[in-house]
């Protein structure tokens, strides 16, 4: 195994398992504002119980969310030290900012919203709710922007010693990448959200307990599930895709996995690409669907991997595919779902339907699949380029830490992620399994404060 | 002038980290040995509840604003040490964890087992940084092309092929881990009440003790391994005041926890605070203009005018750093205050 092979293997697998927590905190905080919205119209003691059983969720996924991801930040120096000298001035600002615009504020609201209640108003806990949620979509914006430059470089200039260089804070945070693959991401984040919330609903009311609550979790996954999943196709997804298409040729083709550049690109919604015959096996296509959804036209050119140089392949083009697929045809199947959901709850027969039941507590885990895979579709596709177009990945890695090392570190954290995962099974469930409704007054207390 | 400016900046992230993070890490270790009940621990982990996510901040603050200030050092000396930042990282992934969860479930075995790992995670998180700076102020064996890498050990001697850890390095390490238990048992007396206090104060005159002569011997050992150190010394002597004011600290330290009749927990916590940030700054101005010394020559040496940002980067960053640092100070004062005064346990548990 080689040392790239190891960073790079190092950073996918510490910032996959981070990524599990914030799509659902950053979900979750938009989610937790609604209900406690509602809370503070209507003074229902109900729905704030809602907010606190959600709020100590949000605070478990918080922990982990918060120790996986310093990591993150010391990695790029650790693991990627040579990408790190030369963009340091450009990307080390937004990362600087996330911790000083969003981790300061969020970790002090969280402190408030958590342990604080009994010390402040209504008013005040509903807007440390708020102010949260704000922390929580601050951090995603910073770390967007980070990943956007590196998909996109823009407003930059090279020093004589080979380093960029900022040349305007406000093209930096207002990358077109960035807007768009932010609204794109944070709608997968509600997506995971509501799906969680839906599930956890569901899965009340199959075990007939706690109907209450249940009720209002689907009314809220629902809805909010049928609003997101609906914008995570269009126009989010849309756009995103169309301007990948225009900036990243290369991946966009690997994406879909077309080899030949084609006048009326057809969509390949299932089939294994071979890389070796240029072709997809067992190819299930729609005609010139591709050419449609990228050019708005069915006879539009749609540039294949004929036309990009070997050298300049996604290198690992079959994962890219399958990534991009995955997501595609996972997204697909929550619309469906959700417009089901909302149609049976506008009936009023969401609640005795237990197929639908069924379904929706069944499908929790998909969005976190979806969201994984997104990413990986979006890294992937900008290999074999650190910055695209820029730095190779192979130019980027720190050259003094040995594979050896590289792997040492690699399974520790694989050896401590296994336990993480398994406290944070424990714990959810145990959550979940008591529920919204306080066993005791006394204990309603504690959970309280 | 933005080199020494972003110098300074960057050392007073630093600062809020120890001055802020330390007293958790401290109370972290004391919860090895100081507490006695379930409602002892509870009120010793409820006093840092709140806040110790935010203190943990500083470092994540202060390590982004090291990568874009001087993006050359962030690159050497986190691949350079990569291993024990990886162990650092671990670190502080059980500490955050096992302080977070110990309360979630109600069962002893639970819960004496997070304590423990709370406690030792705490006690290495300090040993570790204390380790790390000395390791920055004796030098590393940089190459030609600005990077090196060090193992955890060598022949512990800090020669031109030093590991990380090597006697001073160690000396290093036990400063740290004395100066913020202390931080956190002045911390403690200002939080806890009872006979946990009580306890707090008692230990806070041996550690003070102990902490002025290990003190001394890094002084003197800093010097030893590096003479440089003193050149910004010798060549503006009112910079003494640096070292007048580490003493001073610790007499106040002693001093305001001590006067029998009242003591006075929050100017004894403060000077801490004091002694924290004249050792770092010291140390900083022994190091300045230099970032990260060479053992393998001075021409090697990671210098402030070799590792600065590009110009444009810099006024970029300042603006929008005074801005950000300004309303996380407004947050920080905001939470502090909502949760000051004695840990109150009916309303602190979640």
């Amino acid at each position: 195994m080689t040392a790239e092979l190891i960073h790079r293997l190092h950073f996918a697998f510490t910032i996959t398992f981070h990524y599990l927590f914030p799509q659902l905190t950053m979900g979750l905080g938009l989610l937790i504002v609604v209900i406690k919205s509602v809370a503070l119209r209507t003074g229902s003691e109900q729905w704030d119980r809602a907010a606190r059983f959600w709020g100590r969720i949000f605070g478990i996924n918080f922990v982990f969310g918060v120790v996986t991801g310093i990591p993150m930040e010391f990695e790029f120096g650790t693991n990627w030290a040579r990408f790190s000298r030369l963009s340091g001035g450009v990307i080390g600002q937004p990362l600087a900012m996330e911790g000083v615009f969003s981790f300061f504020l969020e970790s002090a609201f969280l402190g408030l919203f958590l342990y604080g209640e009994k010390r402040i108003s209504k008013w005040m806990h509903w807007f440390a709710a708020f102010m949260v949620f704000v922390g929580s979509w601050i951090s995603g914006f910073f770390i967007i922007v980070t990943d956007a430059w590196m998909q996109h470089p823009v407003a930059f200039e090279r020093l004589p010693n080979g380093q960029f260089q900022v040349l305007s804070f406000w093209q930096l945070l207002l990358n077109p990448w960035a807007l768009l693959q932010y609204a794109h991401n944070m709608t997968g984040a509600v997506v995971t959200g509501s799906f969680v919330m839906a599930a956890t609903g569901a899965f009340y009311l199959l075990e007939e307990r706690m109907e209450n609550y249940a009720r209002i979790f689907l009314k809220v996954g629902v809805v909010a599930g049928l609003v997101s999943t609906i914008l995570i196709i269009f126009p989010t997804g849309d756009l995103h895709g169309k301007y990948v298409a225009r900036n990243q040729p290369a991946a966009i083709a690997g994406m879909e996995g077309l080899f030949k550049t084609e006048n009326g690109a057809g969509m390949v919604l299932i089939g294994q690409p071979n890389e070796e015959t240029g072709q997809i096996d067992n190819p299930i296509v729609v005609n010139d669907l591709l050419s449609f959804l990228i050019y708005g036209t069915t006879k539009a050119e749609v540039k294949g991997l004929d036309q990009i140089p070997r050298d300049q392949w996604p290198t690992a083009l079959p994962l890219l595919y399958y990534a991009y697929h995955i997501m595609a045809g996972l997204g697909t199947w929550f619309v469906l779902l959700m417009i089901v959901s909302a149609f049976l709850l506008w009936r009023k027969r969401l609640y005795t339907s237990r197929w639908a039941l069924w379904a929706l507590l069944l499908s929790f885990p998909l969005p976190y699949i979806a969201n994984t895979a997104g990413w990986m579709t979006a890294e992937l596709g900008r290999q074999p380029w650190l910055i695209y177009g820029l730095m190779r990945t192979s130019e980027g890695y720190s050259s003094t830490v040995s594979a050896s090392n590289g792997l040492f570190t690699l399974l520790g954290f694989m050896g401590l992620y296994t336990l993480l995962a398994i406290l944070f099974t424990v714990l959810i469930y145990r959550e979940i399994s008591n529920g919204p409704e306080p066993k005791t007054v006394e204990a309603e207390a504690v959970h309280a404060d | 002038m933005m080199g020494f400016l972003w110098f300074w900046l960057v050392a007073v992230m630093i600062v809020g980290y120890v001055v802020l993070d330390g007293f958790d890490l401290g109370v972290g270790v004391l919860h090895l040995f100081l507490v006695r009940t379930e409602e002892d621990r509870r009120a010793t982990l409820a006093s840092i509840g709140p806040v110790w996510d935010g203190n943990e901040v500083w470092l994540l603050a202060g390590g982004g604003t090291l990568y874009f200030a001087f993006p050359l050092l962030y690159a050497s000396a986190f691949s350079g040490f990569y291993l024990p930042l990886m162990i650092v990282l671990w670190l502080l992934v059980l500490r955050g964890i096992s302080l977070e969860l110990r309360n979630h479930i109600d069962v002893g075995v639970w819960r004496a087992l997070l304590d423990g790992v709370f406690g030792l995670s705490s006690a290495l998180l300090a040993v570790f940084f204390g380790a790390a700076l000395a390791n920055v102020l004796r030098g590393v064996p940089l190459q030609d092309d600005g990077y090196f890498f060090l193992p955890l050990w060598t022949n512990w001697q800090p020669g031109p092929h030093p590991g990380i850890l090597d006697w001073y390095t160690i000396i290093g390490g036990l400063v740290a881990l004395i100066a913020l238990t202390l931080h956190g048992a002045l911390w403690l007396t200002i939080k806890a009440t009872g006979e946990l206090a009580h306890r707090a104060r008692r230990i806070v005159g041996p550690l003070c003790l102990q902490l002025a002569a290990v003190t001394v011997v890094s002084l003197a050992a800093t010097i030893h391994v590096r003479h440089a150190s003193l050149d910004n010394y010798f060549n503006y002597p009112f910079t003494c005041v640096v070292p007048v004011g580490v003493v001073a600290s610790l007499a106040g330290i002693w001093l305001f926890n001590r006067s029998p009749q009242r003591p006075q927990p929050v100017k004894a916590f403060l000077c801490s605070c004091f002694y924290l940030f004249f050792m770092l700054a010291g140390a900083c101005w022994g190091l300045y203009p230099t970032l990260l010394p060479a053992t393998t020559g001075p021409d090697r040496d990671i210098t402030l005018a070799k590792a600065i940002s590009g110009p444009h980067t810099l006024a970029v960053g300042l603006a929008w750093w005074s801005f950000g640092m300004a309303l996380a100070i407004a947050y920080i004062v905001f939470v502090y205050t909502r949760f000051k005064g004695k840990v109150d346990l009916g309303s602190a548990a979640h």
